[in-house]
């Protein structure tokens, strides 16, 4: 399962950060790295970005973008 | 002694800036800057200077911002850094800490927010982590001002020691990437001696895949392929790729000086406080709703109530003055052409602009109360949507409609777009949302020609500004910014009350920086003007303004306007002086067709038919904004030549536009 497709409300532990150049660079600086726990807050009222949590703070994310990042199988 | 200030964004970094330097703030000019940089005197301390770099998340070389940063402290060699750290959200922001290290100069960490930390019930063991980071920790709030001194004297202390950082390493001793690291390190260790940088910056850099890193140091083919060699048995052994494995290397650190040294609160009401509020603020059906109320009251208050409040208080200020000097030069008896040059050159010119300045500042104002807020993240975060279709993110969505009011106050809250490609193109952009002070030439021409439609004539004049200005955006999106877009990837901070001193230091700030930058550009401009109205060639002070210089060089451009419709003089020569403020349009039209501005409409009909006016207004709508938004770009853009292309393409689009309905509309007549 990827980022986007995760339910809102639920969290995961990210398996993989796809992507490459500037954007991939980005996601892993502000911490979304293997292993670590992510949680989707809400979903913008038209549908798009994403508001996500992690390490504590909380971040827009596109669906574009997060597709790229795989979870492991969602844990509670 | 030179400080650098170095922090991530929303971390506090401009309240320390204000509470280390006070009002001793000038704008940095340093070699090899290309952004400027705030730079202030410390207080209380002989020779030291603290330079505020942009806020960056990391040092890589992808962002304007970041490469501004890195650039400066390699470059420049400060003597010390003082790295703001946010203690609310400790880990992130121990990531750029780590890379800052490894530049290897004298560093001190200041931990700000730490009232909110211990004020919900967490804490954070300053000696510990000061130990684990090798360099001095010190626990402040930059709102309140605690810790502030505490904070310099271990900063000049540390530089005037030139104590670097005690810890070296981040990597796990015997792990694989520990041995790529010092692998690498011994291999450029004398290349990075040879061009001054810290070899384990380059480094870090180097297995990251920075692409300027290994011809800065001058690596040779035998040595770039044993490089390579490292990395890609680290890949292999890890599992992870090369960017991977030093995220996860600098974050298995943080995590565990954070877990030996910080207690965290379970959840700190400040982040409970922006939950409960963003419930309705970026609720699903409350967010937009709120939205426009929010900005239709920052219109009003602007307009009709404190702006509007304030222009006329500046303006009768202004009018009452040049009356005094009027009566004083009068009965002084001085030479007529310098009473008008000063009267009706300065005053009225100047002065018309400088009643614009508390429009200006108030807008400005509200923007960086937005802004310090937390709310204008907000606002990005779910009007991204609707401008990512035309190449940018939802950053430039408040600047954009800040221009409907004023394009000097929404050139200057670009500021707030973080990416440099978004903020040119924002500032590009802003200039096509129709400004206020065009209001009146629509009004005048909406009477004279559209009468019961006149409602309707506004509409769609606003609407062909943003159409153009949509359209605009996707052939630059196309051609000059192509590029990647900036990623999208913000942070939503808490909600925060805004520091008043900040709002006010900022505000000052931007008012004398408009003052002392436009005021002379403004200055010129209206004297240039006063010069070519009031002459004819023969430098002859002209009785009849038909033959004024002004009038023999609109004559000679008229030819250009023809194809528009609008080919004669008094319309050219009421389009030059719009240069100067666009409320001039009208007036002096009104001067020149010899009417008062009530009879101006019935005037107008001898000049334009409905159609040559929608081109004309087509026209006004599209072309150079005033000299004050041109100074202010040009402040911004901080290049005179791209600002003059940025003039040279709003009358070209102008032209094209109001050819097109003149030839079109003419199909139909």
């Amino acid at each position: 399962m990827t980022l986007d497709e995760m339910p809102v409300g639920s969290e995961g532990v990210i398996s993989a950060v796809n992507g490459d150049g500037p954007l991939r660079c980005r996601l892993l600086d502000m911490g979304l790295i293997p292993k670590t726990r992510v949680e989707k807050i809400k979903v913008a009222p038209l549908g798009d970005p994403m508001q996500i949590r992690i390490r504590g703070y909380e971040l827009t994310l596109r669906a574009d973008d997060a597709k790229k990042i795989v979870l492991k199988e969602a844990g509670a | 002694m030179i400080f650098a200030l170095a922090g991530n964004q929303n971390c506090g970094k401009t309240t320390l800036f204000n509470a280390l330097t006070g009002a001793n703030r000038h704008v940095g000019n340093f070699p090899g800057v290309t952004v400027d940089c705030m730079a202030g005197d410390i207080k209380g301390e002989k020779d030291c200077q603290v330079v505020d770099l942009p806020g960056i998340y990391s040092l890589r070389p992808y962002t304007q911002e970041e490469i501004v940063a890195r650039d400066f402290i390699i470059n420049n060699k400060p003597d010390g850094i003082i790295n703001i750290v946010d203690g609310t959200n400790i880990e992130r922001n121990l990531y750029l800490t780590l890379q800052l290290l490894e530049l290897r100069v004298p560093t001190v960490v200041a931990l700000n927010f730490m009232d909110e930390v211990t004020g919900n019930g967490g804490s954070i063991d300053v000696e510990k982590m000061s130990a684990a980071l090798g360099v001095p920790v010190v626990p402040i709030s930059a709102v309140k001002g605690d810790g502030v001194t505490e904070l310099i004297r271990r900063a000049v202390e540390t530089a005037k020691a030139k104590r670097l950082p005690a810890v070296t390493d981040f990597c796990s001793a015997d792990s694989q990437v520990h041995r790529c690291i010092h692998a690498v390190i011994h291999l450029i260790e004398d290349h990075a001696g040879s061009i001054g940088v810290s070899p384990r910056f380059c480094t870090a850099k180097l297995i990251e895949g920075d692409p300027g890193m290994a011809d800065e140091l001058g690596l040779d083919e035998n040595e770039r392929e044993l490089l390579e060699h490292c990395i890609v048995q680290m890949e292999n052994e890890t599992g992870l790729d090369r960017n991977a494995a030093l995220a996860d290397m600098r974050y298995t650190f943080i995590e565990g000086v954070v877990q030996d040294s910080v207690r965290k609160p379970r959840e700190s009401r400040e982040h409970a406080r922006s939950v409960k509020i963003d419930k309705v603020l970026t609720g699903k059906y409350t967010a937009i709703p709120i939205f426009v109320i929010v900005m239709g009251l920052i219109f009003f208050l602007t307009f009709n109530v404190v702006g509007a409040w304030l222009q006329d208080l500046l303006a009768s200020g202004i009018d009452l003055l040049a009356g005094v000097v009027d009566r004083g030069l009068t009965a002084y008896g001085i030479n007529p052409v310098v009473h008008s040059l000063i009267i009706d050159g300065i005053f009225a010119g100047v002065g018309s602009v400088l009643s614009f300045l508390p429009v200006i500042v108030v807008l400005f104002f509200f923007l960086s109360v937005l802004e310090d807020t937390g709310y204008m993240a907000r606002i990005a975060f779910f009007m991204d949507k609707l401008l990512r279709k035309i190449g940018l993110s939802g950053r430039s969505f408040v600047p954009m409609l800040i221009g409907f009011g004023c394009t000097v106050p929404a050139v200057m809250a670009t500021r707030t777009v973080s990416a440099d490609r978004d903020r040119k193109m924002t500032i590009l952009l802003t200039p096509y949302m129709s400004c206020s002070a065009k209001i009146p030439i629509y009004a005048v021409f909406a009477a004279a020609f559209f009468g019961g439609r006149s409602a309707i004539a506004m509409i769609v004049i606003y609407l062909t500004g943003i159409i153009i200005g949509v359209i605009v955006a996707l052939v630059l999106k196309k051609t000059a910014y192509r590029g990647e877009p900036v990623p999208f990837v913000m942070e939503l901070p808490n909600y925060r009350f805004p520091s008043l001193k900040t709002t006010g230091l900022l505000l000052w700030d931007k008012v004398k920086d408009f003052l002392r930058r436009a005021f002379s550009i403004i200055f010129i401009a209206t004297v240039v003007i006063w010069f070519l109205r009031t002459f004819d060639t023969r430098l002859n002070v002209v009785e009849d303004s038909s033959l004024s210089l002004l009038a023999l060089i609109a004559r000679f451009v008229a030819p250009i306007f023809r194809p528009l419709g609008f080919g004669d003089w008094r319309v050219v020569t009421a389009l030059v002086t719009g240069f100067t403020a666009k409320e001039a349009v009208v007036s002096t039209m009104a001067v020149l067709l010899e009417t008062g501005t009530a009879e101006l409409p019935a005037a107008l009909g001898t000049l334009f038919s409905p159609l040559t006016a929608s081109a004309f207004l087509a026209f006004t709508l599209l072309y150079t904004p005033c000299v004050a938004a041109v100074a202010t770009i040009r402040r911004e853009l901080g290049s005179a030549l791209k600002t003059l292309g940025v003039v040279v393409l709003q009358c070209g689009v102008a032209w094209v536009v109001a050819l097109l309905i003149n030839t079109i509309g003419g199909l139909f007549a």
